[in-house]
């Protein structure tokens, strides 16, 4: 029929600026800041600029998952204060780093099934769902610290590896980074879980009917992004060598913006996880960049909300 | 209003949609616009209210040439356009949709609702509507949106209305309220554009038709001119023989039975069974229950009492899963918003139901996906330009047919379709039957829910009618008749 040509000609423009839209973006920003400071490009600040991306990326990568039904996840911050804390404690009290991290990640897992189980059981939005446990989550951390920092975890090297360590020559955040988004790009794009997640944000009552079991996945989502998290703060932990009552604050909006920029739709059913690893490498270089050019943090948040509104606007003209 | 449309051509992009249409309504007439989709009805009634723009043609309304920027100029000049979708805000009251956007206001700017009242009810009386106007719209029935649509139109003083599908979602009490309404109007002299792919209707109603195929149109004559097969004849292009294609399944044992089910206020005592092999057509009014007993069936929501046997083993079904697991599909009547994932691919879609099957060690093996769909494609003669083709892109026909495969998909032994050929033009809509043929000869137990008659009449082997929840009558073929399964399904015997 003649008018299928023209519409999936439109379809195949829209998937190739989905596609490379927030890529070009990124690399006009990498040669603008270049451009404007030459020692934005030396390999000590981009390993830098790796390691600062790696945390805001992880929380994105769940992110991706949660927007891609249609859903959003608030709490994330919370979660990482929550885990982080309990993660160091567990160090103090002079557990095997290792457990420490993955009792943490399970926490942060737990956590995040809670958010699960009132969207599906509980029939709630997940904005107002996680708006609920952003609040009880930093709360809960703050009756846990007392309101104080943890600190003086000691000098386990197995912990602070994770943070502050090298693998070849390279920052182990970002190395964590890339691998947890090789197996996650794999799960969205190569298995029925990924296929599902696309299907449930796509249309919900479809699946349902197609015997997908709508419910089961979304606390598997939510559970995932708590995880990352959860890991996420242990990195951040690491790195600081203690941990905050008041770490991951505001987090979540650098994620939503990092999935945003990557080219997924808010309402679910579209998007690509390598669009919001571009879109959290463009947040990362934007806060690099921006220091580096000397200018203040005040103006710096005008011009990230700036880019992240153009990069919308953008992405409205083309559908 | 007398219009006439000369040699109108129309591209988009490079695509000729209209290649020298001509189409004329005269004052008080009630005129059928036929063709398959795609063939450039809505289009062509587009231009004539102005959202697009014509290439090439002259527009000639009361011996004037007119030309309208957009839809708001033309209903300014009194034509209207009823929807296929309906424009009803459901948080809003009857009232307030009847005056969205052109509210009336006083001297202080503020809403004057005495004379909008008095309007609307005048409106209603003059088509016979008793719907409560301060209701809220979401609570009215599909048929009354549509009346409400139409009073809408009315409201603007409309001379021409063109109605696009307007029975699609209407039962026949309902339709048959909207024939009166038409006829009335008619006597009134306004004209009416009347779209729809039921034949039987534009012999009930209308005064003249016009065919359209891929873009020309074929004829215009006195709907006492023709018949069923010219007309069919002249849209298609070819000889469609016979509308529903005999088939040739033997039916054996039982393969779905369901006992006394209950459902508190939708349907109570219900009994039927399905053997292999054979259609079995329900028949009702929209809201008898029909719908409503298959959706529990299929485990959408629950029963209340009840048994279900599957091959004579008891099963439960508490979700979708469970019923697939017992190898039944479902066909939903509403296949853009229950059936199909508008933005994912045929192949995507296709293999919903059934991904595990693809994925033996947990990634999906596209090769043998690919494989599955494309043998699909062929066997259901999907008219797509790939599997990759999004889904929203096809025909209606098309559609219809991806969301069967899915449950081919499952190796079914039960199959309901609830409304299969709403919106399907009358090409696409045989090769659904037959594709429904073909599915029993290979013992398939197949349901059909459907508010056609002609269609219950000529495809089912056993038909039960449905009416207020409790089955009304079983017929064989052989002793089923339109009027025998209206008498049941409106409470007679």
């Amino acid at each position: 029929m003649a008018t299928i040509d023209k519409t999936s000609k439109g379809a195949r423009l829209g998937q190739f600026t989905q596609k490379l839209g927030a890529l070009l973006g990124l690399i006009i920003l990498i040669i603008v800041v270049t451009a404007l400071n030459p020692s934005f490009i030396e390999p000590l600040n981009i390993l830098n600029l790796l390691r600062q991306v790696a945390i805001n990326a992880l929380i994105s990568f769940g992110m991706t998952f949660v927007i891609l039904t249609g859903g959003i996840d608030l709490s994330v911050g919370s979660i990482l204060a929550l885990s982080s804390a309990v993660t160091a404690n567990l160090l103090l009290s002079g557990i095997n780093p290792i457990i420490a991290i993955v009792l943490g990640c399970l926490l942060g897992g737990v956590l995040g099934s809670i958010n699960g189980l009132l969207i599906t059981k509980g029939r709630m939005a997940p904005f107002i769902a996680t708006l609920a446990t952003m609040t009880i989550f930093r709360g809960l951390t703050l009756v846990y610290t007392k309101g104080n920092p943890i600190t003086g975890l000691g000098n386990q090297a197995s912990f602070q590896f994770l943070g502050r360590g090298y693998l070849l020559g390279i920052p182990v955040p970002a190395v964590t980074m890339v691998i947890v988004f090789v197996i996650l790009w794999i799960v969205l794009h190569k298995t029925p879980f990924g296929r599902k997640t696309y299907a449930i944000g796509g249309n919900e009552k479809a699946s349902i009917i197609s015997g997908i079991k709508v419910d089961r996945v979304k606390i598997m989502i939510y559970s995932l992004i708590g995880m990352l998290s959860a890991l996420a703060g242990a990195i951040l932990t690491s790195r600081l060598n203690s941990a905050q009552p008041t770490a991951g604050q505001s987090y979540e909006l650098d994620a939503i913006a990092a999935v945003v920029l990557g080219g997924t739709s808010l309402t679910g059913g579209r998007g690509r996880i390598v669009g919001t690893l571009i879109g959290a490498l463009i947040i990362g270089i934007l806060n690099n960049g921006l220091n580096l050019l000397g200018v203040s943090s005040f103006y710096q948040m005008v011009v990230k909300g700036i880019v992240i509104a153009i990069a919308v606007l953008l992405d409205r003209k083309k559908t | 209003m007398h219009i006439k449309m000369n040699d109108i051509y129309k591209s988009f992009g490079a695509n000729r949609v209209l290649t020298g249409v001509d189409f004329e309504l005269l004052d008080g007439e009630v005129h059928a616009l036929m063709g398959e989709n795609g063939a450039g009805k809505s289009t062509l009634m587009n231009i004539l209210i102005g959202l697009h723009k014509k290439d090439q043609g002259t527009i000639v309304i009361d011996g004037k040439e007119t030309y309208f920027n957009n839809p708001r100029e033309a209903e300014n000049f009194g034509i209207a356009f009823i929807h296929q979708e309906l424009n009803i805000w459901g948080d809003m009251t009857v009232i307030e949709n009847l005056f969205i956007g052109k509210e009336l206001s006083t001297s202080f700017g503020l809403l004057n609702t005495k004379e909008m009242r008095r309007l609307a009810t005048e409106q209603f009386e003059r088509l016979a509507l008793s719907i409560p106007l301060n209701q809220e719209a979401g609570l009215c029935s599909v048929g009354e949106k549509q009346m409400i649509e139409i009073a809408k139109a009315l409201m603007t003083s409309a001379k021409v209305i063109v109605m696009d599908e307007p029975t699609a979602a209407l039962t026949e009490r309902e339709i048959q309220k909207l024939f009166e309404v038409i006829n009335k109007l008619r006597k009134e002299g306004v004209s009416i554009v009347y779209i729809s792919h039921r034949m039987e209707e534009i012999f009930a109603i209308c005064d003249r038709i016009t065919v359209m195929r891929d873009g020309k149109t074929v004829d215009t004559q006195p709907i006492s001119e023709t018949n069923f097969d010219d007309v069919v004849r002249k849209m298609v292009g070819r000889e469609l023989t016979d509308r529903f294609p005999t088939s040739n399944a033997k039916t054996s044992d039982i393969v779905l039975e369901v006992k006394q089910a209950s459902k508190r206020g939708q349907f109570k005592n219900v009994n039927f069974f399905v053997r292999s092999g054979e259609i079995v057509g329900f028949s009702g009014l929209m809201g008898s229950g029909r719908t409503e007993i298959m959706r529990t069936l299929f485990g959408i929501d629950s029963l209340d009492e009840g048994d279900i046997l599957v091959k004579g083993k008891k099963v439960v079904i508490r979700n979708p899963n469970d019923a697939m697991k017992a190898g039944i599909g479902f066909v939903t009547e509403d296949r853009k918003d229950e059936g199909l994932v508008l933005d994912f691919s045929v192949r995507d879609n296709m293999v919903l139901t059934n991904l595990y099957s693809f994925a033996p060690k947990g990634i999906i093996n596209n090769k043998k996906e690919q494989q599955f769909v494309d043998v699909l494609i062929q066997r259901l003669h999907i008219k797509t330009q790939s599997s990759s083709t999004i889904v929203r892109n096809l025909s209606g026909g098309n559609q219809q047919k991806v969301v069967i495969a899915k449950w081919i998909a499952i190796g079914l032994s039960v199959l309901i379709l609830d409304e299969p050929t709403r919106g399907v033009d009358v090409g696409a809509k045989r090769e659904i039957y037959q594709l429904m043929n073909e599915l029993a000869e290979r013992g398939v137990a197949i349901i059909m829910v459907s508010s056609e008659l002609p269609e219950v009449l000529g495809m089912s082997d056993r038909i039960y009618v449905v009416h207020e929840g409790k089955i009304s009558g079983e017929l064989t073929k052989a002793e089923a008749t339109q009027e025998h399964i209206m008498r049941l399904a409106t409470g007679g015997q």
